[in-house]
């Protein structure tokens, strides 16, 4: 089963800034674009092994939009959560709903220990 | 070895070369085996003798090359004001002027040279000078505030640094030259000609091809009178006709000297008795003196390498010279007078322009062996590695040296060739260098050390490195990012031009996507630059890397250390206590940095408000640890406590950290202060380092530490605290407006056309009418700075973001988690992903709150 849990309003994310957000346990980094696109990936980083992707500068890398790390500045696409300075390496997505103002991540089930 | 066992070694004379000797016998661990002994007639250490002009301009301190009065290595000692009266080779004894008899088991004499004062009548007259140490400029000094006229006997090199220096005293001032010619050792005649034009235009009266009959006066000197009888009345003279070894003591001792003076030496440099050598002026090998300190350099390396028995050999040294006398470029390389035999000149003069170039080419016409210019030395780099390394010349050699062919067109230099002789660099390192991934001039030079002693060789080393990349079909990419065609320097001016105040702004114009981790940033420094607001003001903070977003260091684990500004390093123990205090609450590692203030450590980012606020209740404002801004001005104690201290650099440093606080910048800066030249604060090793002097401040920049040191070079000297005060903010500010991303100083200074000569005519000459703008930018920044965690704390809608969750902002992260070592939290290794829950939790170990 999954289910959508409400984390904050769309305004209470920066427009090309992200929230740390606590989805069923799970620490989840939100990310909001330019273009209002609103993205969750785990806030995991695997390169640094520290909770930190939601406090990575948004930007774009060619049409893609990407999170840098803020720790040794490995860039995550942010739709696909795969890293592109090293593809063998990728981090979860969460899907988003953003609906009346509000944002929704969806959570995994299952997935807690 | 025990102390009983060591050996004595002796060195006799402490001029730049003595002192060089000791270094590199230091360095190579010579004084693991003997004790040290050097014996400097002078009061003062040793000094710059190369620069010895410059003394007017910066002062005595900026000149020493040891500036803390003694060598760090407690088994060397050194005696100044010390005279050796007999030297013993028998005995293995000197014996100084006090009767004092010191023995030796090797003995090196470095005494150098005297001048050489003709025995005109009247030369020993009151006004009458020489021109060698720090206390005959003091003397001309003196004596040229109560002159009009000065008259200088030779000219030579060393006698139009001379007349340069009289000039500067404002004297009215004369040359007089036996020879037909201005520097007859260096150039030939026509050359010599146009360069006395050159002289000439400055508005010293040149005398060539005359010779003194007397200097005129009772007491004081009065007037010249040349052998033709001219009279020219005068105040001071300087007499400046070449100097003689100082030879004395090895002549008393009976050792080997050569017929035209100086104490004969071997190819390593070891005088005729087994126990004593020679180095530097005094020496003569083969029977020549070198009158240049890169030879007795040399000289001092090789000594050192046969004493700890190496092979090492002297073999004669490059006489080549490029140097700028009175504005003037003279260079003379290879067999510059064409002494060889069946050699040709090829002349090129423009008399207008005042340049004349000569090549002495072999008879065959098939290799250069040497040269002269003057007036224009571009061609130097070139033509005297075409020299060294006999390549042939190309068909048409004089198009190396008609105008505008700096680059010496046709010439491909072999792999093999030296390129910077004063380290010995050949342009297969350098290109080496380049193919090992240097895209710049600069990183040449920092990597191979090419260019880095006397820098003639600059030009040809960014030559080399332009036509490397064009050769390989590249172009250096200067690009920002892919979302910026252009340097840090360029967006900087187009901010400015166009006074911008967004980033949406200068990307939809200048550039392209929505930026990144490296434009957003450098965006974000000189927005903050220009226009001094809020690092989180609303459309400002999505441009900050994390610690200027969180105003604080993130550590490996995802904290964040907080540091709070302690000007100068200067702290009320009611204020240590609250540092103290606050440290315990909050559970934070506590250790010292070396910018002389206190890191915290451990702090989650829904800590750092409330702690922030205890802190600025305290008095505390942010110590900017975690911007590419002003960090520290690190100070000794200073005059106020300190036995030595001449200045308060206490209060200098607390002033200068309070001036320049929040300045963002290209890359972080440090600065220190340092009461007197015995450099505690190790200010030389900052962005920008001042030193105290008896008359004011000396000025270094460039230096820092970190993976490439860098030892801060003297700008400006002996300047009083506003003036001071005023070339730092020029400075600053025109390195902030021109440097590259991620530049610090010392890099920065490498990549200019000219390096630090090019600031120096900036900063301290405003070549450029820059000055008052940049004092001005400085100036808005001071008046406009407000703390920045002050202003933070006082705003709700800027603490908004300093929350664990967005949706939970009292829970802790639960994949932070810390161990003890030493009584004092450490982060804990992670091993993946840690989900909430109550026994994750568990794992975190609770944390004080106010």
């Amino acid at each position: 089963m999954q289910r959508l849990v409400a984390i904050c309003r769309l305004d209470d994310i920066d427009r090309e800034g992200g929230v740390t957000a606590l989805v069923d346990g799970e620490v989840v980094a939100v990310f909001r674009t330019y273009a209002d696109d609103v993205f969750a990936l785990d806030n995991f980083d695997p390169f640094g092994q520290a909770s930190v992707l939601s406090r990575g500068i948004v930007g774009t890398r060619g049409d893609r939009d990407v999170v840098a790390s803020p720790l040794h500045k490995q860039v995550f696409d942010l739709r696909t959560g795969l890293c592109l300075d090293d593809e063998s390496v990728r981090v979860a997505v969460h899907p988003v709903v953003v609906r009346d103002g509000v944002v929704h991540v969806e959570a995994a089930t299952a997935s807690a220990p | 070895m025990s102390p009983h066992l060591r050996k004595r070694l002796v060195v006799v004379g402490h001029g730049m070369v003595g002192h060089r000797f000791v270094q590199a016998a230091v360095e190579r661990g010579l004084s693991e085996t003997y004790d040290i002994v050097v014996l400097g007639a002078e009061s003062r250490a040793a000094y710059d003798r190369v620069a010895l002009t410059s003394f007017f301009e910066v002062g005595a301190d900026a000149l020493s090359l040891l500036p803390s009065g003694d060598y760090e290595d407690p088994r060397v000692t050194l005696r100044l004001g010390t005279n050796v009266a007999e030297l013993d080779v028998a005995s293995r004894t000197v014996s100084l002027d006090d009767g004092e008899t010191i023995g030796y088991d090797e003995l090196v004499l470095a005494t150098g040279s005297a001048p050489f004062v003709p025995p005109v009548p009247g030369h020993d007259l009151e006004g009458a000078f020489v021109y060698r140490t720090i206390e005959d400029l003091e003397a001309i000094r003196d004596a040229a505030a109560r002159a009009s006229t000065g008259v200088v006997i030779g000219g030579g090199l060393l006698g139009l640094e001379a007349a340069n220096a009289l000039r500067q005293l404002g004297l009215d001032t004369h040359v007089v030259e036996m020879n037909p010619r201005l520097m007859s050792a260096q150039v030939d005649e026509a050359g010599g000609r146009i360069l006395g034009r050159h002289v000439e235009k400055l508005g010293l009266t040149i005398h060539t091809g005359v010779a003194t009959e007397r200097i005129e006066g009772e007491e004081h000197v009065t007037g010249i009178t040349f052998a033709g009888g001219e009279t020219v009345p005068l105040d001071v003279v300087v007499f400046s006709a070449g100097v003689r070894p100082r030879d004395q003591l090895a002549r008393q001792a009976g050792l080997a000297v050569a017929e035209r003076g100086g104490v004969a030496v071997d190819d390593q440099l070891r005088t005729s008795d087994p126990h004593v050598w020679a180095i530097g002026e005094c020496a003569a090998h083969q029977g020549r003196m070198y009158g240049l300190v890169a030879p007795g350099y040399t000289m001092a390396e090789i000594a050192v390498d046969a004493l700890l028995e190496g092979a090492g050999t002297f073999t004669g040294a490059d006489m080549s010279t490029k140097l700028k006398l009175l504005g003037v470029d003279v260079a003379s390389f290879g067999d510059a007078h064409g002494t060889t035999e069946g050699s040709i000149d090829l002349v090129f003069s423009d008399a207008v322009a005042g340049v004349y170039k000569k090549l002495v080419i072999s008879d065959d016409g098939r290799h250069l062996l040497g040269g002269v210019l003057v007036g224009d030395a571009s061609a130097y780099g070139t033509l005297r590695a075409m020299v060294s390394s006999r390549i042939e010349l190309p068909k048409n050699p004089e198009e190396l040296i008609l105008p505008a062919s700096s680059g010496a067109p046709g010439v491909t230099l072999p792999a093999e060739a030296v390129v910077c002789s004063c380290n010995t660099v050949t342009k297969d390192d350098i290109e080496g260098a380049v193919e090992g991934g240097c895209e710049s001039a600069a990183c040449v030079t920092t990597c191979t050390t090419a260019g880095s002693t006397c820098g003639s060789c600059k030009p040809q080393v960014k030559k080399i490195v332009e036509d490397y990349f064009a050769s390989q079909g590249k172009v250096v990419d200067r690009s920002l990012c892919e979302h910026f065609a252009m340097t840090r320097a360029e967006l900087f001016d187009v901010v400015l031009v166009h006074g911008y105040r967004t980033f949406d702004e200068i990307v939809e114009a200048h550039g392209r996507g929505r930026g990144c981790d490296v434009c957003r940033p450098v965006v974000a420094s000189v927005l903050a630059s220009q226009l001094n607001g809020h690092v989180l003001a609303p459309d400002r903070r999505v441009l900050q890397d994390t610690n200027d977003a969180f105003l604080a260091n993130i550590q490996r684990n995802g904290t964040y250390s907080v540091v709070p500004r302690i000007p100068g390093g200067e702290i009320t123990p009611e204020k240590l206590i609250v540092i103290g205090e606050v440290a315990r609450d909050f559970g934070l590692y506590t250790k010292i940095t070396g910018g002389q203030r206190i890191d915290l450590f451990g702090a989650r980012t829904e800590q750092l408000p409330a702690i922030w606020k205890r802190l600025v209740d305290a008095g505390f404002e942010s110590g900017h640890a975690y911007g590419k801004a002003l960090r520290t001005v690190k100070s000794c104690v200073g005059s106020s406590w300190c036995r030595f201290g001449v200045q308060d650099s206490v209060a200098m440093a607390i002033a200068l950290e309070l001036r320049y606080r929040g300045l963002r910048s290209p890359h972080k800066l440090k600065g220190g202060v340092s009461g007197c030249a015995r450099e505690c604060a190790e200010a030389r090793g900052k962005d920008f380092g001042v030193i105290a002097t008896e008359k004011g401040w000396n000025l270094y920049v460039g230096g820092n530490g970190g993976a490439v040191p860098a030892h801060a070079q003297l700008l400006a000297g002996d300047l009083d605290d506003n003036e001071l005060v005023r070339m730092i903010d020029r400075f600053l500010m025109y390195y902030i407006r021109t440097a590259d991303r991620l530049q610090r100083t010392s890099t920065w200074i490498d990549s200019l056309e000219g390096g630090l000569d090019r600031v120096r005519e900036v900063v301290v000459d405003d070549a450029l009418g820059l000055g008052t703008e940049l004092e001005e930018a400085m100036a808005r920044h001071v008046d406009t700075y407000v703390d920045e965690w002050k202003a933070t704390i006082e705003d709700p809608e800027k603490l908004r973001r300093f929350v664990s969750f967005v949706n939970a902002p009292d829970t802790p992260d639960p994949n932070i988690s810390f161990g003890s070592t030493r009584d004092q939290i450490v982060p804990e290794a992670s091993t993946g992903p840690v989900s909430l829950g109550p026994v994750s939790l568990g794992t975190s170990i609770p944390v004080g709150r106010p």
